[in-house]
């Protein structure tokens, strides 16, 4: 269809009206590009560039002093722990949960399944709020412990329906109900069937839960009071939001000091960042079969 | 709980539980026939039904126990007392929260930021993904797409330390600009009028490119014979994206309206809250940021619960209400 359109010369209005998409496409690139650069670009500077506002583009009298100041820091290097332990053990938990419930519910023979469905749905167009949620797991003793951040929000509904959508559209009745006749019980059908054939899915439900993981302050701030197990995102927020920086670098006089934290600032948002956005391009398509599971099919 | 899911995911969520209910209802027949299948199903099926159990005591526990913890709001709580055993005092906290002088400004700056937000917010991912579907560079399509979803990648406490270093009054790359075409610097986190545009098209620039992947899937599902048929009756680039383009990402494009003017009480605490200083208070407190610094910062729980619910009746109501009016005139809905 495309090799035959290119057969038919386009009238000039069209030509001038796509040079304008091409032109509309090319600002919003830059727009978005831009500050991605600029700030790759003062973290790579010195600190005496950045705090001159000499960068503007790229990087002035490369150092790597900003990272060498990030990775000194031993609250940065603390959170950064803690949030790979808080990713990995809480995607871990999340996906499990997930599948346990979405796979059941995707199958015709589990009784009650839309009752069951509504249940679960109806959770997230209503809730108790801030206070009631956080008076139970007040009650539960997860206050400030590392619990507090991997179980209560450990299950999101909409990644439910996606998982479970998944499992209606493309695996078939006739397998589960072959397996059944040949004795096989519901449990090994799961691992030695299930769980091979919802690899794509699984890599779906686990980038998304790790990145609302890696990304989340919400719970931390709410729950967490000692330090030590705060996860990147709130040393984050000390450090650039409330501008606590300065009392972590040891850098002589005052202004020198106060340049560092801000060069500091910039190369802490790209290590911050990084995991995510590098593998990010790899993963896009997932991300995207993701959110458009089930409709393409629907 | 953090309301940090976008609105466009929601719209997906949705179309996709409108799939499942059409599915539902076709097989309810079959499924709900009799007591007696669901005990053949039962003892049959006994380890998927095992399976479920710690799923479903999640969401009891931690979304059903908070849903009748809400009675705190009619109630005066005590920690001694317990959420049950405190004594009713009927809707009090509720007249409190319509008498208090925040009521108004609470309600004004929520509803400003979210129809600004609505304003700007919804047609530019529909143009980005209108503009992308007519390019035929593969390369550049696809150039543009991994670039604008970046952002939606950044975390919270980033993207608001990102602005506030745009942003800064003295060396911010913003002001340093304006000061380079002779304009003075701008402190404009420190200025409540900046507040909105600040929160909104910082939310754009970090959210459309994201969500134009819904618009582009719908784009994608249009009849090819209708581009056939637009070409045959010499349409041109323009008359094509009208009556061709915009009616296939309508249904899409109501869904996220839907979505959008049902959530429009429920801004998110998460970037609010790290955005707001004294100085941009006045139009920068909304609803989820008070109820976290009265109920968690002031300990003063029943309040905030009382005002946490008002919140939540409000936004479904409005679900409810847009729906519905939805469903008569677009004849798309949710459910």
């Amino acid at each position: 269809m495309i090799a035959e359109k290119k057969t038919i010369r386009e009238s000039l209005g069209d030509r001038i009206f796509l040079g304008m998409i091409y032109l509309f496409l090319t600002i919003i690139l830059l727009l978005v590009l831009y500050p991605l650069v600029y700030i790759l670009s003062s973290s790579l500077s010195s600190p005496e560039a950045v705090s001159a506002g000499r960068v503007w583009l790229w990087p002035m009298d490369i150092t790597l002093d900003g990272y060498k100041t990030v990775f000194k820091n031993e609250q940065v290097l603390h959170g950064y722990a803690n949030s790979l332990f808080y990713t990995v053990i809480g995607t871990l938990i999340s996906v499990t949960l997930t599948i346990m419930i979405a796979y059941p519910l995707s199958k015709k023979t589990f009784y009650g399944r839309s009752p069951m469905m509504m249940f679960i749905t109806f959770t997230m167009l209503f809730s108790g709020g801030l206070i009631p949620t956080y008076l139970v797991v007040k009650s539960l003793g997860m206050i400030d412990t590392r619990w507090a951040l991997l179980i209560p929000n450990a299950i999101w509904v909409w990644q439910v329906i996606i998982a479970r959508t998944f499992f209606q559209s493309s695996i078939p009745d006739e397998l589960g109900e072959a397996a059944e006749i040949d004795g096989c019980s519901d449990w090994r059908f799961i691992f030695s069937v299930i769980i091979p054939l919802a690899k794509p899915i699984i890599a779906v439900l686990s980038l998304m839960y790790a990145v609302g993981q890696w990304n989340a302050y919400f719970d931390a701030l709410i729950y967490l009071k000692t330090q030590s197990l705060y996860p990147l995102q709130l040393i984050l927020r000390s450090i650039l939001v409330l501008n606590n920086g300065a009392a972590t670098v040891d850098a002589g006089e005052m202004v020198k000091r106060q340049q560092m934290v801000e060069l500091m600032k910039y190369s802490l948002i790209v290590v911050a960042s990084l995991p995510v956005l590098i593998i990010y391009p790899f993963v896009q398509r997932f991300f995207v079969q993701g959110m458009l599971i089930g409709s393409v099919k629907g | 709980m953090g309301k940090s899911q976008r609105t466009s995911f929601w719209g997906v969520v949705f179309l996709e539980t409108a799939v499942i209910k059409k599915r539902v209802v076709k097989t309810k027949g079959k499924a709900s026939y009799h007591w007696q299948s669901a005990k053949k199903s039962l003892k049959r099926h006994w380890q998927l039904y095992l399976l479920v159990i710690p799923v479903v005591l999640y969401f009891l526990i931690f979304k059903y126990v908070p849903l009748a913890n809400a009675v705190l709001a009619f109630k005066n709580y005590n920690v001694i007392q317990g959420i049950w055993g405190s004594p009713w005092v009927g809707t009090k906290y509720f007249e409190m929260f319509f008498h208090n002088p925040s009521f108004v400004p609470l309600i004004k700056n929520t509803l400003s930021i979210s129809l600004f937000q609505l304003a700007v917010g919804f047609p530019i991912p529909i143009l980005l993904a209108l503009g992308l579907n007519e390019i035929k560079s593969a390369r550049f399509k696809r150039t543009v797409q991994l670039v604008t979803y970046a952002p939606y990648f950044i975390s919270t406490v980033v993207m608001v330390s990102i602005i506030m270093l745009f942003l800064a009054p003295r060396l911010g790359i913003i002001n340093t600009i304006l000061n380079a075409v002779g304009i003075d610097s701008i402190n404009f986190l420190g200025d409540s009028s900046w507040f909105r545009s600040i929160y909104v098209f910082s939310d754009v620039w970090q959210t459309a490119g994201y969500s134009a992947v819904i618009y582009l899937a719908a784009l994608a599902g249009v009849d090819p014979s209708l581009y056939e048929a637009a070409k045959v009756d010499g349409a041109s680039r323009f008359q094509k994206i009208i009556n061709v383009d915009l009616p296939g990402l309508m249904p899409a494009a109501v869904i996220i309206l839907i979505l959008s003017v049902g959530n429009i009480m429920a801004i998110g605490f998460e970037k609010m809250y790290l955005l707001q200083n004294p100085l941009n208070l006045s139009t920068s407190e909304i609803i989820s940021t008070y109820v976290y610094k009265i109920g968690l910062l002031n300990a003063n729980y029943s309040f905030a619960t009382a005002v946490g619910l008002f919140n939540s009746v409000v936004n479904l109501t409005l679900l409810l209400v847009v729906n519905t009016v939805s469903k008569r005139v677009f004849r798309t809905s949710l459910w």
